[in-house]
């Protein structure tokens, strides 16, 4: 196990809520909340698997999914997306983006985990 | 001398030859084989019917009374033929594209199909032509009763008179049988066409020879024949200038308005190119035909005897020579001019009669159905054969009465000035869409007046019609109404005088009358297809019938009534006739109610022609029907009423849009809402899903557990803190607010606000200045102090300054309190000044504050309410809102 | 929130106003000089028709018959030669006519 985990979210409690539930099932969690700067605290390490905000302060999270799928590094990256507005068209916007795993707020900490396990654990 | 019966033996089978000359044209034209039948050279041979007797045998009569003045009779004609870029070509354009029969159809057309200026026309054309006609059988008994004279018989009246009328009578069944045998769309006679043709070539080739004969055969030469010209009586040329420039002009007037002119030159027209040909040929022929008029004037005047008619030289100098051969060749030469002018001009007469007055009364006499059976057919035909025996009647009955007194050239002069009214409205018709059936008709009417009170009636002579005393003293002793010198001005030749006067009159009514008074819409339809001709027709781009099908006439109806209604109108005729789709046969019930249809939008008139024009059969091009609908989209669009029908469209039209913008931009503010609230809902909802679920499981250690449930407590207040403000928000925005007006000081609210904000004073430093606020105030207290507390607790939210300060500032501004809150931080970036009111409009990088966006939202629309506002004030060195409150 | 501006295009107008060319390839050019040779063609002829009005007439010599005749026809030939060689290189009918339509096209 060990392997990392980076959530990129804004919203604290729903930071701690995740970082917690993971961490617990053993995961490195690293968070970063702020889109501007994802791509970079990215590069700085790949991780295993990434679970990206739709709604950030800077940058939306589907120009970053975007560049993560252009960038070589990133290309086969699990990617998870998370977004607070459930309507359909997100949910295609963001499959046709190149996300892994689609996921609407608000969820069941049991999903999360099977979700993770199943994307990164593979 | 030769005998009178070879004469006649030879005239018969000259007859007999242009018959079959003729019928032979007629043959190949019915095969198809036109080429060479409407060739340029023909086209222009056809076109010297202008040459009649009255120049074979009459120029040299006028050479020998007035010298070179019959040449203005040719010249005139020559200027419009080589100024055909002006005019000529304009005519031929529009004559096909209208598909005109002849001069009065040129008229009536452009005028709205007037029936009344088609009848003005045909009558003035008749009776002006008649006495044409008169002179061309008198010119013709003549030269035979020259002949008659020379094999030893005197010729009395009674065989003067016999000889015109089988003479009359000749022409006329050749006139029926050439001119009416096939009643085509475009008149186009082609037999006739070729047997004037050859006509023409035998006339020039007579008076050349006649004149070679003269020149090299009597007189010795061209320097002899000089010698003898300037020996001559007409010797000294001094023109009068106005009768030379008077004469030009009349001439040249009457070949663009004599019907059997126009007939040659626009109706018979094949093709455009051959004008081209004419421009220069056809003055060359007239150059030709004049070329020995006044050698053989003067030397007949010098060799026959005294008193000899100088109107027949042509045949009597031969004669006088023993030249019996070239005498008979000059006699089928004028027997040619007279003919073909005969033919074609009573052929034109015939054409006008039966199209504008005959055809017209009887389809007016019957009520309907008329038009859709053969009968018409039959019926112009008739009338056309009845008006060509009437016409050729009347000619023989005026060569009776007027005994054959008068000089030809003085016949010819009047006929011309007669016709020559017709010209001012051809001209305004053609070149001025203002032009208008009342100046036309006007313009027509005066000058017929004048020319027939200063010419017409006076060329039967003195105490023939007007009586001595009226030329003198004028009708009634009005003395300014003298028929040769109107408005008292007297000593003017009478042939300018006419010319002058009748033109002057004629056009200022033309001008005059348009200008006053109002077309009707066909007319501006017609006066813009005539004006406009080179834009909307082309040469020889035509479809036949088969090609106009229901398509074609989709198109069209589509222009007039617009393509939604068009195409209702056509499935649905389709679906009747139990036919998918949108075109459906082409039935006469169904022209007629497509007919019905577009009547509504152009008048009955123009939908009668339209569809007429795409059903009859006639030879329609494309852009000829595209241009009519386009034009009469534009009298649409002109009309008054229908401009102020198609205005209120226009606005209904632009209210549609604008509705539709609204909804649409609701749409997607709507849309943006929901998913906002969708958002600021979810998003406190995950935590605490979350976090209860993880305290469910168990295994959280106290600390953690407690942290946790606090956590699910402030989401769960932010979620209800959400939705009150969304209620109150929904409440504001739909305009219910109760608004709960109470009294108080601006002091005691701010001072609640600043309470309820729950703001660290020992963080943030406010100043206010008491003596400010102490302002009574009458409004919704508690609304007002919303505000304030949304306001003061942005600062604590928002203000990023280490030590942040909100300074409240109250002053009277414009009637109003203004109360500006203003902190010390770094205030809203220029570019989201605009949008902090919005709803959900809370800046990203301030995200972490926890309000969902929607204060600011809020005040506004409780100031709004309350009869104030808030507005974002920049420039005051941090965040800066000014709320503005009704003071009493 | 953008709000795409109103379509407000005032309704295309029916009458026909086609650009009107400025700049005509070279052969075109020659052409609309020759439509314009052959319209002044006839008002040179008619100046030239009335010119023997304006002779001199007090001596018999100079106002003969016969000179003023020789005159006239010499006008007449020289105008059909010249009417001749326009309708030569004028091109009656093609794509231009258009064009020169909205030069006719009269006012109301």
């Amino acid at each position: 196990m060990g392997q990392r985990v980076l959530l990129i979210e804004d919203e604290p409690n729903i930071i701690e809520a995740v970082s917690y539930i993971l961490s617990r099932d053993g995961w490195t969690v690293h968070t970063h909340s702020d889109g501007e700067t994802a791509i970079e605290k990215v590069m700085q390490g790949v991780p295993d698997l990434i679970i990206l905000d739709v709604m950030l302060p800077g940058r939306s999270g589907y120009d970053i999914l975007r560049d993560l799928r252009a960038a070589a590094e990133t290309k086969d990256t699990p990617v998870m997306m998370l977004t607070a507005r459930g309507q359909a068209k997100d949910r295609e916007l963001a499959i046709g983006l190149g996300a892994t795993q689609f996921m609407t707020k608000p969820f069941s900490n049991a999903e999360v985990l099977e979700s993770v396990r199943a994307l990164a654990g593979s | 001398m030769i005998s009178f019966n070879l004469l006649v033996l030879v005239s018969l089978l000259y007859v007999a030859f242009l018959f079959i000359v003729a019928f032979v044209a007629e043959r190949r034209a019915a095969l198809g084989k036109t080429g060479w039948l409407r060739s340029s050279a023909i086209y222009t041979l056809s076109l010297s019917i202008y040459c009649t007797a009255w120049t074979f045998y009459g120029a040299v009569g006028y050479a020998a009374r007035s010298g070179l003045e019959f040449l203005t009779i040719y010249l005139g004609p020559t200027l419009v033929m080589i100024g055909w870029w002006w005019l000529v070509r304009k005519l031929v354009r529009i004559g096909r594209a209208q598909r005109l029969t002849s001069i009065a159809d040129l008229i009536s057309s452009r005028f709205g199909k007037s029936t009344g200026l088609g009848v003005m026309v045909t009558v003035l054309a008749i009776i002006g032509i008649t006495p044409y006609i008169a002179l061309q059988l008198q010119s013709v008994t003549q030269s035979i009763a020259v002949f008659a004279a020379g094999s030893g018989e005197v010729w009395a009246q009674r065989d003067l008179d016999g000889a015109a009328m089988w003479v009359a009578i000749g022409l006329a069944v050749f006139t029926v049988v050439f001119g009416t045998r096939n009643l085509d769309a475009h008149e186009r006679h082609d037999g006739i066409v070729l047997a004037i043709a050859v006509e023409a070539v035998v006339k020039l080739f007579a008076l050349i020879a006649v004149g070679i004969f003269v020149v090299w055969g009597v007189a010795g030469g061209v320097g002899a024949t000089m010698d003898l010209i300037d020996a001559s009586a007409q010797s000294q040329w001094a023109p009068s200038p106005s009768r030379w420039i008077g004469l030009i002009f009349v001439s040249g007037a009457a070949f663009l308005c004599l019907p059997r002119m126009f007939q040659v030159l626009v109706v018979e027209n094949s093709d455009e190119r051959a004008l081209g040909t004419a421009s220069w040929a056809f003055p060359t022929y007239l150059m030709l035909m004049s070329l020995f008029v006044v050698p053989i004037a003067v030397v007949g005047l010098d060799l026959m005897p005294e008193g000899s008619n100088p109107d027949l030289f042509v045949v009597t100098l031969p004669l006088s020579e023993g030249r019996e051969g070239l005498a008979i060749l000059a006699f089928l030469g004028g027997f040619s001019s007279a003919t073909s002018m005969v033919i074609v001009a009573t052929l034109a007469l015939a054409t006008m009669v039966s199209n504008h007055i005959v055809a017209p009364s009887w389809l007016t006499s019957r009520t309907t159905g008329a038009a859709v059976s053969g009968d018409v057919r039959g019926v112009v035909v008739a009338s056309r054969r009845i008006a060509i025996g009437v016409i050729m009647t009347l000619g023989y009955i005026y060569f009776r009465l007027s005994g054959g007194g008068t000089a030809l050239a003085a016949i010819g002069l009047v006929s011309f000035t007669g016709i020559m009214q017709v010209l001012p409205a051809m001209i305004g018709g053609v070149f001025w869409r203002g032009a208008n059936r009342w100046g036309a008709g006007a313009g027509i009417a005066i000058g017929f007046a004048v020319w027939a009170w200063t010419q017409f009636l006076p060329s039967f002579g003195i105490d023939g019609v007007i009586s001595q005393a009226v030329f003198d003293n004028g009708p009634f002793g009005i003395n300014w109404l003298r028929p040769h010198a109107l408005f008292g001005i007297e000593g003017i030749d009478p042939l300018v005088h006419v010319a002058f006067w009748s033109m002057l009159l004629n056009s200022g009514a033309v001008v005059l009358v348009s200008v006053l008074t109002f077309p009707n819409p066909l007319e501006r339809l017609q006066g813009a297809q005539f004006v406009n001709v080179y834009d909307y027709s082309s040469d020889a781009r035509a479809w036949s019938q088969s090609a106009a099908q229901a398509e074609d006439l989709l198109v069209m109806t589509q222009r007039i009534l617009g393509s939604a209604e068009a195409q209702t109108v056509f499935r649905a005729e389709a679906q009747m006739q139990g036919k998918s789709g949108f075109l459906p046969d082409v039935t006469p019930d169904f022209i007629g109610k497509l007919e019905r249809e577009m009547s509504g939008s152009i008048g009955a008139a123009a939908a009668h022609a339209m569809i007429g024009q795409l059903t009859e059969g006639a030879t329609v091009s494309v852009d000829d029907l595209m241009a009519v609908a386009d034009e009469t989209a534009q009298i649409v669009e002109y009309s008054n009423q229908l401009e102020a029908k198609s205005a209120e469209q226009e606005r209904t039209a632009r209210a549609l849009r604008e509705a539709n913008d609204k909804l649409t931009a609701l749409s997607i503010q709507k849309d943006a809402f929901l998913s906002q609230i969708s958002h600021e809902l979810r998003t406190p909802m995950t935590s605490i899903r979350s976090f209860s679920d993880i305290l469910r499981d168990g295994e959280v250690d106290g600390d953690a557990r407690r942290r946790f449930a606090g956590i699910i407590h402030d989401e769960t207040n932010r979620l209800t803190r959400l939705l009150d403000d969304l209620l109150d928000l929904g409440v504001l925005e739909s305009g219910q607010v109760q608004l709960n007006i109470g009294e108080g000081t601006l002091a005691d609210v701010i001072d609640r606000a600043v309470l309820a904000s729950g703001i660290d004073e020992t963080k943030v430093s406010i100043s206010r200045r008491a003596n400010a606020e102490a302002v009574t105030l009458s409004t919704d207290m508690d609304r007002l102090s919303q505000v304030f507390i949304n306001l003061i607790s942005n600062v604590a939210k928002y203000c990023d300054a280490d030590e942040p300060e909100l300074r409240i500032i109250v002053r009277p501004m414009d009637g109003q309190l203004a109360v500006d809150f203003c902190d010390n931080g770094t205030g809203v970036p220029q570019e989201s000044q605009s949008v902090i009111f919005e709803k959900f409009s809370r800046l990203e990088d301030e995200g972490k504050a926890g309000g969902a966006g929607l204060g600011l939202a809020i005040c506004r629309q409780i100031m709004t309410a309350i009869g104030g506002g808030i507005a974002y004030l920049p420039g005051q060195g941090g965040a800066a809102f000014r709320v503005t409150i009704p003071t009493d | 929130m953008t709000q795409a501006p109103p379509n407000d295009s005032p309704p295309k107008s029916p009458i026909k106003t086609g650009p009107r060319t400025k700049f005509l390839e070279r052969s075109n050019y020659r052409q609309r000089r020759f439509r314009d040779a052959a319209r002044w063609l006839p008002l040179f002829g008619a100046v030239f028709m009335v010119f023997p009005l304006m002779w001199p007439r007090e001596t018999l010599d100079q106002s003969l018959t016969s000179s003023s005749m020789i005159y006239l026809f010499a006008l007449w030939v020289i105008l059909a030669v010249l009417a001749f060689v326009l309708n030569l290189v004028l091109r009656v009918s093609d794509s231009i006519d258009g064009d020169e339509g909205t030069d006719e096209r009269g006012s109301e």
